[in-house]
């Protein structure tokens, strides 16, 4: 089977990234579609950087992404503190339950559920509404990621603090959330990928006024291809790469800590 | 001093438990209890069954859930097909977490890009019809068909059925390998009675991970599948922002709901009772 490895993995590599490669190619076409290769230009970028609306709703999609993840990293945290806490199993299973209520169910439910729940609140839809929603829907994920480290920390650490004399706080501060901090990392990346990818939950949550880059490139495709979409999936594609690369780096740092790995050595 | 300690740790717990709990009330059941209740009313806001008795005996909506849950099946039999593979293949490289990340970079593109750029490669002189064209076939035409429906909502969920079955893969033991291997299994029957049971708990999560999603893709299905395709999800949308008819809408969310249980409870690790 080993002849087959490399062809295959390059195969579906080629695969995977085929449609990407095609946007960011046709970004430079000096044509208006993307069919049919006119030349090379840089005329779509310049044309993305004339288009105040669209990058306005590229810093919007940003400033939604960030506020939501930081706030469900927060939330996210102090619930996987407080399932962690809780020392009756069926309590226990009940709230790991609800908690991933959100995670399986399918967007255009928690879109739909959300709107609902908005308009009976009499909330305007728009730019709160998706921040609501984008903090929601990533809490789940963020407690999913600090559960585990929470698990491996040896209790221990925080009775010796506590012998030592720490305050409660100081427990939490110094102790605790230093032993969990690659969980809390990690769900904060989780939590910016959920907000940045998210486009069925921001389509029905949102109002007129206010739209995020996926809505926008949605309407847009609705009226046919724009090659300016190129360009700025192109800059997204390599911003996306650039935290992808980021993200497993600090990873391979947090685990390059731990003692090495036995099944490894085997081979 | 010891007691204090734990007063006023349980002091921060109930703080915890008080936010966290307030996240679950306000946006998991509220939102879900919402649904139900909207689901049992009239347009109006009466109480009345009439919209599931209207959903269960029309035609076209039962054809359309069908249609769905079959779309949603050959989107997660070809994902597993080409998945499955993928993920042995990557557990056997050297840096195995690098090339997982690689593969699984498009999914950190927005969905919306992605099905865009299947505009582009699907289209009258796109890239696979241009390559057609080069070796001599005629056009044909891609978009707005049930296949590229399928091909594209396949694309996009694929990396969803790598990640899951990798780490199910990851966590086998090796020796276990070497050990089948030393008992004179071929590769094959290493493949099929040690490495494929041992990988069940990853292919349940991944079918879960593509499934229920694969009900619900309603941007694919009007951007791709030219309206040609209907699945639940595209109902719902339909009647929550283009009919306004809420009430409906949410009892297809709810069937879809019973749908999303139904598949959970056939996919549901076994383990727990101390088989292995």
């Amino acid at each position: 089977m080993k002849k087959m490895r490399t062809p295959y993995l390059i195969f579906m590599f080629l695969v995977l990234s085929l449609p990407i490669l095609y946007l960011v190619f046709y970004s430079f076409n000096a044509g208006t579609t993307m069919q049919g290769f006119a030349g090379f230009s840089f005329k779509h970028y310049s044309e993305l950087w004339q288009d105040t609306r669209l990058i306005d709703i590229v810093l919007e999609t940003g400033i939604v992404a960030l506020l939501s993840s930081l706030l469900a990293t927060i939330i996210g945290t102090l619930g996987a503190l407080a399932i962690f806490r809780v020392h009756r199993r069926t309590i226990k299973g009940v709230l790991l339950s609800l908690n991933n209520v959100l995670l399986v169910s399918p967007d255009v439910i928690i879109g739909a559920a959300f709107l609902i729940l908005f308009t009976t609140l009499k909330l305007s839809l728009g730019f709160m509404t998706v921040l609501l929603s984008h903090i929601a829907f990533s809490i789940p994920i963020v407690v999913l990621m600090v559960l585990p480290r929470l698990k491996e920390m040896n209790p221990d650490l925080v009775l010796a603090a506590q012998d030592l004399g720490a305050r409660p706080t100081q427990v939490l501060g110094q102790v605790t959330i230093p032993v969990i901090t690659p969980g809390i990392v990690a769900g904060f990346f989780m939590a910016l990928t959920y907000s940045l990818d998210d486009f069925a939950v921001t389509f029905f949550v949102t109002g007129n006024g206010f739209s995020t880059l996926a809505v926008e490139i949605y309407s847009r495709a609705r009226q046919g291809v724009s090659l300016e979409i190129n360009a700025l999936s192109t800059l997204i594609f390599l911003l996306s790469l650039a935290i992808a690369l980021a993200y497993y780096f600090i990873n391979k740092v947090g685990k390059r800590a731990k003692t090495p790995e036995l099944k490894e050595k085997v081979k | 001093m010891t007691m204090s300690f734990k007063k006023q740790k349980k002091g921060f717990t109930s703080f915890y438990m008080g936010i966290y709990g307030l996240w679950l009330l306000a946006f998991v059941i509220a939102p879900l209890l919402l649904l139900l209740f909207k689901s049992l009313q009239t347009q109006g806001g009466h109480f009345t069954l009439a919209n599931y008795q209207t959903f269960f005996t029309s035609g076209p909506y039962l054809a359309m859930t069908f249609n769905s849950i079959w779309y949603a099946f050959l989107i997660t039999l070809i994902t597993l097909v080409f998945a499955y593979p993928t993920a042995y293949f990557l557990t056997t490289l050297k840096n195995k977490q690098f090339w997982l990340l690689m593969v699984i970079l498009p999914t950190w593109i927005n969905l919306l890009l992605k099905t865009y750029a299947f505009i582009g490669l699907l289209g009258q002189g796109g890239l696979v019809n241009s390559s057609l064209t080069g070796l001599g076939f005629h056009p044909v035409q891609l978009l707005f068909t049930d296949w590229s429906f399928l091909l594209v909502a396949a694309y996009v969920e694929l990396p969803f059925m790598i990640l899951p079955i990798f780490n199910a893969l990851n966590e086998i033991d090796p020796l276990l390998t070497a050990a089948s291997q030393d008992l004179g299994a071929n590769n094959w029957q290493t493949l099929r009675k040690v490495i494929w049971p041992l990988s069940m708990p990853g292919v349940k999560a991944g079918i879960q991970a593509v499934f229920i999603p694969s009900l619900s893709l309603f941007m694919i299905t009007r951007l791709i599948g030219g309206n040609r395709v209907i699945t639940l999800g595209t109902a719902i949308e339909e009647h929550f922002l283009v009919t306004q008819n809420w009430a409906f809408g949410s009892t297809i969310g709810v069937i879809l709901i019973v749908a999303m249980v139904i598949t959970m409870l056939l996919t549901q690790d076994k383990q727990k009772g101390g088989r292995s």
